[in-house]
């Protein structure tokens, strides 16, 4: 396997505030990497620095081999992007949704047929191909955003808490998604506050006060924290965090 | 202390409903969840009673009081805690607690027993723009000024939703706290782990309750044998099990897989997955917890 992503301490500060302090890690190709933390622990400033939004202040790091400081524009044709919070557009139907992501990142319009009728087909969403999105329950929605954000074949997919409000069904249901685009070597870099998707992660980093404070599977994680789940490994590393109120 | 009789409300003309025919009752004193996902209907519910919109149909009460004809007197007598942040961003913490106080008819003073516990956690911050603070924190504030009027129920729309694990259990503390005052609260959450810091719960989704009880009466009433399976490669795992002949439902839990089987129990299954290569399998006997019964209802054909 090799690290699609590494970081050598790299760190970002606004003013005094230190936000991101000293991260090195590395994440294989097609690993399932979960990136948790306490609010405020620094984890969107990482993730901005990682997708290329936002420059470090110092220390190193290669997304799919491109540099974070000089090559944002090739990394950002090499991942993709989900959140809760922004996914679709609401008011152009599934297909259109398809056809605009897929062609903000260069495809042509004859992959963007293929594509389209692939995920229509995978997600059995053929009869809703010109449903505004805005009229799908929010299990679909996620579930299509997620596939939309991998359609351009990226090298890793940023999810930021992918499956906030959703029904434990279509939860799990995203996570065999999760689960595919991994197998076929797509690189899955995760946010979530469901400890039990923790779980479901090959590795697990906890930042806690800007740090990465622990990273290692989640088996490893629970034995060396004496827990019996995620959950419990979180609350001790994050219990004492000085910044939880900032 | 809160009764819906027959609740309906649709949205579009109709074309959307919210709520399909809800009724049911809190008691007085009582910390109750209502548990269910986005577009549950979980907010209109709490819109209705807090009296910021009309039922199609049905009646409610709070404290007594009919949501439409004595709204006024049940807007002095709530605290209400919107899912979406709704205090004023640009006046600082003090300035928003003071403000809420003052629209009551009180003051920060008469009432401060009440809030004092909450809000000595963000005093440090008293001068910040409510608008600069962490979601943790907000939460805190809102909640501090939902109660500075000191009322007798407290409504909280998801009020840890986006909130990590370390601030969730605090809240809750605080929430246990309140209760102890003798403050009715119903408090809406998507994280079914929460239900066990309710006294009773209603399972909500699409509109209609799926069950409402106190946890344990609704553990208890899961139908089937619930089995824990492990094994190395938990992802295989997932296919394996599914593609097995006797499984009734499979569905990922963490580390394991809780599954059942149609025939209650189904002991080949591990004799199967050995054939499958799979190592590490181990199966045992294990009780529901509450996404397992939610689950179940959800698709209680499986």
């Amino acid at each position: 396997m090799k690290p699609v992503i590494t970081t050598e301490r790299l760190t970002k500060r606004f003013g005094d505030f230190v936000a991101a302090s000293e991260l090195t890690f590395e994440v294989d190709q097609g690993e399932i990497f979960g990136f948790l933390g306490a609010n405020g622990a620094g984890k969107t400033t990482a993730m901005r620095m990682l997708c290329g939004l936002l420059a470090p202040s110092s220390g190193k790091a290669t997304i799919a081999g491109f540099d974070i400081y000089e090559q944002t524009k090739e990394i950002k044709t090499k991942i993709g992007y989900m959140s809760q919070k922004f996914s679709l557009y609401d008011d152009i139907t599934v297909s259109e949704n398809i056809r605009f992501y897929a062609g903000i990142y260069g495809m042509s319009t004859k992959q963007i047929k293929a594509k389209t009728h692939e995920l229509l087909e995978e997600l059995q969403l053929e009869s809703e191909a010109k449903t505004l999105v805005r009229e799908l329950p929010l299990g679909w929605k996620q579930k299509l955003a997620f596939s939309v954000s991998i359609a351009h074949g990226p090298d890793i997919v940023f999810l930021d808490e992918p499956t906030g409000g959703v029904d434990p069904v279509t939860r799990r249901q995203f996570w065999d998604l999760i689960y595919s685009a991994a197998d076929k070597g797509v690189t899955v870099f995760v946010t979530t506050h469901y400890m039990d998707e923790a779980e479901y992660c090959n590795r697990v980093s906890i930042m806690v006060d800007g740090v990465i404070a622990a990273l290692d599977s989640p088996n490893n994680l629970k034995q060396q924290f004496a827990a019996t789940n995620m959950e419990d490994v979180f609350y001790e590393l994050a219990r004492n965090a000085k910044r939880k109120g900032d | 202390m809160i009764e819906l009789n027959h609740i309906k409300k649709t949205y579009s003309k109709g074309l959307v409903t919210a709520l399909k025919d809800i009724s049911f009752s809190v008691n007085h004193g009582e910390l109750f969840g209502l548990i269910g996902p986005d577009g549950a209907g979980k907010t209109t519910l709490f819109r209705i009673l807090t009296t910021l919109l009309l039922a199609d149909d049905g009646t409610a009460t709070v404290n007594g009081l009919d949501v439409v004809n004595d709204y006024k007197q049940i807007r002095n007598c709530v605290g209400y805690m919107p899912g979406k942040f709704s205090l004023y961003q640009d006046l600082t913490v003090e300035e928003n607690l003071h403000f809420f106080a003052t629209i009551f008819g009180t003051t920060i003073k008469e009432n401060y027993t009440l809030v004092k516990e909450i809000y000595q956690q963000i005093e440090p911050f008293k001068d910040r723009m409510a608008g600069k603070l962490s979601g943790g924190m907000k939460q805190k504030l809102g909640l501090c000024c939902a109660l500075i009027h000191k009322p007798d129920v407290l409504f909280l729309d998801e009020p840890t939703t986006g909130v990590d694990v370390v601030s969730r259990r605090e809240f809750w503390e605080m929430l246990r706290k309140l209760k102890k005052q003798g403050i009715t609260i119903l408090v809406s959450t998507p994280y079914m782990d929460e239900a066990n810091l309710c006294d009773r719960i209603a399972l909500i989704q699409k509109g209609e309750i799926l069950s409402i009880d106190t946890l344990a009466k609704i553990i208890e009433s899961f139908p089937k044998d619930l089995y824990a399976i492990k094994s190395a490669n938990i992802f295989k795992l997932l296919q394996d099990v599914r593609s097995y002949p006797g499984v009734g439902s499979c569905f990922a839990f963490g580390d394991a897989l809780h599954v059942t089987f149609n025939n209650s129990s189904d002991k080949d299954v591990i004799k199967y997955l050995h054939s499958k290569d799979h190592t590490d399998v181990s199966m045992k006997l294990i009780t529901p917890s509450i996404e397992d019964c939610f689950i179940h209802l959800l698709s209680p054909s499986i």
